[in-house]
């Protein structure tokens, strides 16, 4: 633990996502996958080639995805719905809430390219509203992996759980955080980091910019703990009221708005229990101007150096 | 079962039902007189159901996309035993698990949760697909009803239904002409129905929805392609005073209504 993380190897989780549902069908031959068009950027076509019948492609058609996800794990089957965050999550809400959520199928949702991968493509394909519009339905565990190996950890677990679930995938590279062979527990947030000083939060792809301000923060003398949270709900409010008492003051990053996500949902369990100075950052409640999803994270000021001055800043808040 | 006996168990149910939704004060009367006779039909003579074990990988799936006429529901599965048949007087009440929509989670022989419109038909094109991918032999019925068509995402699923080549799925179209507040006419005419799904690569029959003679062979047909039925109906078909009247879509008959609702239904037994 605090040893430096190496930045240089870049994985797309997506590759760790396809590889492990292609391992678990071929000891599963209920599992299925189900997707809106969108073999190659759901990395289907491994999938596609090995399991050509269990790939249900049912065309642009999302609200009509959702629903026969939910009727095939009716049927027996358990399926993988995959499609781009911001039309799975935006175009189905309905039916995630109606057939999926309410209805308790065994359906694995999988967004894909969520948060700002899309970057230059604009708000219309952002999905920075994914959290809060999934996290505020009951059973739906919501969990955004930080690498690909919690990302494999995730999916393999997900087959294992008997209930819905939503993942939230990126396409933008991420270094490796946790070791190899790690378990996914849903709930359980992962300390990457030890201090005392602050707490750092995030998940997805925010995590490895968290571990590498907490690197600034301590030339600067600041022991900053970090925290791994890749389930927004349900969440781990032991980690939170721990990180509250025991350093005073929590900084959240996401890539997503700061209305509703991740750091709404740590700011909740703070406020009921341990009330410390926070500083929640993401995406500040705007549509994003044009540019790639590093440029706009940096541009929202989750460069590791910006977080690390905003760590520094509300440390003197305690 | 003979015709005659399916139609006394229709009848039976609709007594049931107006008593339900009398007594509970709130309910869709209209659409489930409409639908009764095709709930009969399906649970009494159709369906390979075993009431004792609603779980079965081998039933039969039946979905009611229109689930705002859940009491309906709720008496058949009563009157099948899937449920206790004194529990239909919980009705609304709190905590009852026989809310306005049927709950997969509490009520046995739900298939899924229905409510909001334009839902059932994707989640059974998904169930009759899984049939497919798992050499399953059970067939998947759905109801909607004429005004629910409107909905885009039934459309999304009848074109995947026809690509799938799911001819183990009949929907069922309600078809009673009047939606909430008015006439499918007066709002988004989706009617005529046949074109349409015929269009789509669906194979259709038309038939009197409140004729037991014509749904049972039509629900009993096995084609080729997946297969429409479009039901024409009467809403608050069985009661005089309710048939083809849009305010009868969720109107609670008063007292006097309700004994001449009673006393129709008992003099056709």
């Amino acid at each position: 633990m605090n040893a430096p993380v190496n930045t240089r190897k870049l994985y797309d989780c997506r590759d760790a996502f396809a590889a492990t549902l292609e391992r678990l069908a071929a000891e599963n031959e209920t599992i299925v996958a189900v997707c809106n068009d969108s073999v190659g950027s759901s990395k289907l076509n491994g999938f596609k080639a090995k399991f050509p019948d269990r790939l249900v492609n049912v065309g642009i058609a999302e609200q009509n995805m959702v629903g026969v996800g939910a009727g095939l794990a009716n049927g027996g089957r358990l399926p993988y719905v995959c499609g781009a965050a911001p039309f799975l999550t935006g175009r189905s809400l309905e039916q995630i809430k109606a057939d999926i959520a309410y209805s308790n199928a065994n359906v694995k949702l999988v967004g894909i390219s969520s948060g700002m991968a899309y970057g230059e493509l604009g708000p219309t394909h952002h999905s920075i509203e994914d959290f809060a519009w999934m996290r505020v339905l009951p059973n739906l565990p919501v969990i955004a992996p930080c690498d690909r190996i919690e990302t494999a950890a995730a999916v393999e677990w997900a087959a294992s759980y008997n209930g819905p679930c939503f993942l939230r995938l990126s396409r933008v590279g991420v270094p490796d955080l946790l070791p190899e062979g790690h378990r996914f527990e849903v709930g359980k947030a992962n300390l990457l980091r030890e201090g005392s000083d602050v707490t750092l939060i995030a998940n997805g792809t925010l995590t490895h910019r968290m571990v590498k301000a907490a690197e600034i923060l301590a030339e600067r003398g600041i022991k900053a703990r970090v925290l791994n949270m890749a389930t927004v709900r349900p969440i781990d409010e032991t980690a939170i009221i721990a990180a509250a008492n025991e350093t005073g003051a929590i900084v959240t990053a996401e890539e997503h708005s700061i209305f509703g996500g991740l750091g709404s949902a740590v700011a909740e369990v703070v406020v009921d229990n341990a009330p410390v100075p926070m500083k929640r950052l993401g995406v500040p409640g705007i549509f994003a101007p044009t540019g790639s999803a590093e440029f706009l994270l940096d541009e929202f000021g989750m460069a590791p150096a910006a977080i690390a001055d905003a760590a520094a800043t509300l440390i003197k808040r305690k | 079962m003979e015709i005659s006996d399916l139609e006394r168990i229709a009848r039976d149910i609709r007594r049931r039902d107006i008593q339900a939704v009398y007594e509970a004060g709130a309910g869709h009367v209209g659409g489930e007189m409409s639908v009764i006779d095709l709930l009969a039909a399906l649970y009494f003579h159709v369906l390979r159901i075993w009431p004792d074990q609603p779980k079965h990988p081998d039933r039969d799936r039946f979905v009611l996309s229109k689930g705002h006429t859940a009491c309906a529901l709720y008496v058949v599965l009563a009157e099948r035993g899937f449920i206790p048949e004194d529990e239909i007087s919980t009705f609304l009440q709190p905590y009852s698990r026989l809310n306005g929509h049927p709950n997969c989670n509490k009520v046995p022989g739900v298939e899924t949760n229905t409510g909001p419109l334009g839902h059932g038909l994707p989640v059974a094109v998904g169930m009759a697909k899984a049939a497919k991918l798992s050499s399953a032999n059970y067939h998947t019925y759905v109801i909607t009803g004429d005004g629910e068509m409107q909905e885009g995402s039934n459309w999304e699923a009848i074109m995947a239904a026809a690509q799938f080549k799911l001819d183990n799925l009949t929907l069922i179209i309600d078809h009673n002409r009047f939606q909430q507040g008015a006439s499918l006419s007066e709002t988004n005419d989706v009617a005529p129905f046949r074109p349409k799904l015929e269009a789509f690569g669906w194979e259709v029959t038309e038939i009197n929805g409140n004729a037991m003679a014509e749904i049972v062979p039509a629900l009993e047909h096995r084609g080729g392609r997946p297969h429409c039925i479009v039901a024409h109906t009467n809403k608050g078909h069985g009661i005089s005073f309710m048939q083809d009247r849009v305010d009868w879509h969720h109107k609670v008959p008063s007292k006097e209504q309700y004994e001449l609702a009673l006393a129709e239904l008992s003099e056709a037994l």
